[in-house]
């Protein structure tokens, strides 16, 4: 959410606004249209092409991204709304390692099929482990109802997220 | 697609967004979690001119405790309603109802006031508001006034909210009974095919007051006064006073008579459950 840091102004619609927020721990300014959505920010204008696009009206899941922390829709978003703000997409949460065992189940389980629902897979299936690190798997279904997998390899990635829930498990001192 | 050009404001005051309300009249559109604002936006079914963005209204936030129950800011999110100890204690149907609302990515942005302000006649929140007997507090050019949420919803996406207004809080008595809250949705978040919310007062194992509301069968949350004053009598007689107080409307999912066969069924569930858990 954003700051309050815009002055008061009413912007155009075709105003360019700046707006400054952090990105996968880099801090970013960049001049928007009211319009712009966070998807397109990130992707034309970041380059961070890791976070998808598809049904545009929050039902598909593969523009998971976090907001401050928690997760959100990118597509629900305008990246105006957004001054101030933490950010971070499958390209930043990889290269931290925040996702590693994830990563690795979703890998070592077959959990990827054409991969265009896996961002999103990822970033809902580590914020499940984060709050509930001994999910069974009736709610890791439910935690991932918001995420489509379109070529229904679902029995594959509830077993990933199994699995990676163990890993951590194993992994805490 | 993508969302129609608008202009946007991000006013820091009630009054502020009051004012851009007024200035603008019909193209105005207030967002608060955009959760379904801006889906609609995306599909083109709306094109306001100017969205006034009221994250910003701090008078807008926050969850207290007060002498009655509870004081519910308009701007709370869904994840924080579900988290909140006082939520929890003073109103739990509130609570249980949470869960059930789409899903934690929505959760975490959608607002109460918004899905409120919203009326989806599927929607969780409003029954919740009704069964409750929450006063809806808004503000307009004019002052505030305040709306009881039984005359708030007037039917699909309508409320009793003016053009010029915003809907600032609710207050929310202490639920008076057990909480009843079932609702039947094909996947696991998605909008209710048919849902129940309420509460019952028991003594020992006999039902002695409920209010029961039904979301997803008819235009707005319904409240069944005559299944709920049956409760006393027995399940059978309130299932059978239910098609008095419901005018069931098909949609994709489920004809009218379907609907009404699975009211009558949440109804026993819930109502043969709370007797269950008491006795």
């Amino acid at each position: 959410m954003g700051r309050g840091r815009l002055p008061r102004a009413t912007f155009g619609m075709s105003d360019a606004v700046a707006i400054r927020l952090t990105v996968n721990g880099a801090r970013v300014e960049r001049l928007v249209a009211p319009r712009l959505n966070l998807v397109d920010f990130l992707r034309d204008e970041l380059g961070l092409t890791g976070t998808h696009w598809s049904c545009e009206h929050g039902a598909c899941g593969a523009c998971t991204v976090l907001i401050d922390g928690a997760l959100a829709r990118g597509c629900l978003v305008f990246a105006i709304q957004l001054d101030g703000a933490n950010v971070e997409t499958i390209e930043g949460l990889t290269e931290s390692g925040a996702l590693a065992e994830v990563q690795a189940a979703f890998h070592a389980r077959n959990a990827v099929q054409c991969g265009f629902c896996s961002a999103g897979m990822l970033l809902a299936a580590d914020a499940l482990l984060r709050r509930n690190p001994e999910p069974s798997r009736e709610q890791i279904r439910a935690a991932l109802s918001g995420n489509y997998c379109r070529c229904t390899g679902y029995h594959a990635i509830v077993d990933a997220v199994a699995d990676a829930a163990r890993e951590r498990a194993r992994r805490k001192p | 697609m993508k969302a129609p050009p608008f202009r946007y404001a991000r006013p820091q005051t009630l009054d502020a967004a009051l004012r851009l309300l007024a200035d603008e009249g019909a193209g105005a559109r207030l967002i608060a979690g955009g959760q379904s604002l801006v889906p609609a936006l995306n599909m083109r079914l709306l094109e306001p001119t100017l969205l006034i963005d009221i994250n910003g209204l701090a008078e807008l936030t926050g969850i207290a405790e007060t002498a009655s129950g509870i004081r519910v800011g308009a701007l709370t999110r869904h994840a924080a309603l579900g988290a909140s100890a006082i939520v929890a204690r003073r109103t739990p149907l509130l609570a249980a109802a949470v869960p059930f609302i789409a899903h934690e990515a929505i959760r975490n942005r959608g607002t109460f006031g918004g899905s409120l302000a919203q009326a989806d006649p599927a929607a969780e929140l409003p029954a919740c508001a009704v069964a409750l007997g929450a006063r809806l507090e808004i503000a307009g050019p004019g002052g505030r006034r305040r709306v009881a949420a039984h005359d708030f919803f007037r039917g699909v996406y309508e409320t009793a909210l003016g053009r010029d207004e915003i809907l600032v809080a609710a207050e929310i008595p202490a639920q008076p009974g057990a909480t009843l809250f079932l609702e039947l949705a094909r996947r696991q978040g998605d909008y209710a095919i048919a849902g129940l919310a309420g509460w019952a007062a028991l003594d020992r194992s006999r039902i002695t007051d409920a209010r029961l509301v039904f979301f997803g069968t008819d235009i707005r949350a319904v409240e069944a006064r005559a299944a709920s004053a049956a409760l006393a009598t027995s399940l059978d007689a309130a299932a059978t006073a239910l098609d008095r107080d419901l005018a069931p409307v098909a949609d994709l999912n489920a004809s009218a008579a379907m609907k009404r066969h699975l009211a009558r069924v949440l109804l026993r569930r819930a109502c043969a459950a709370a007797v269950t858990h008491a006795a």
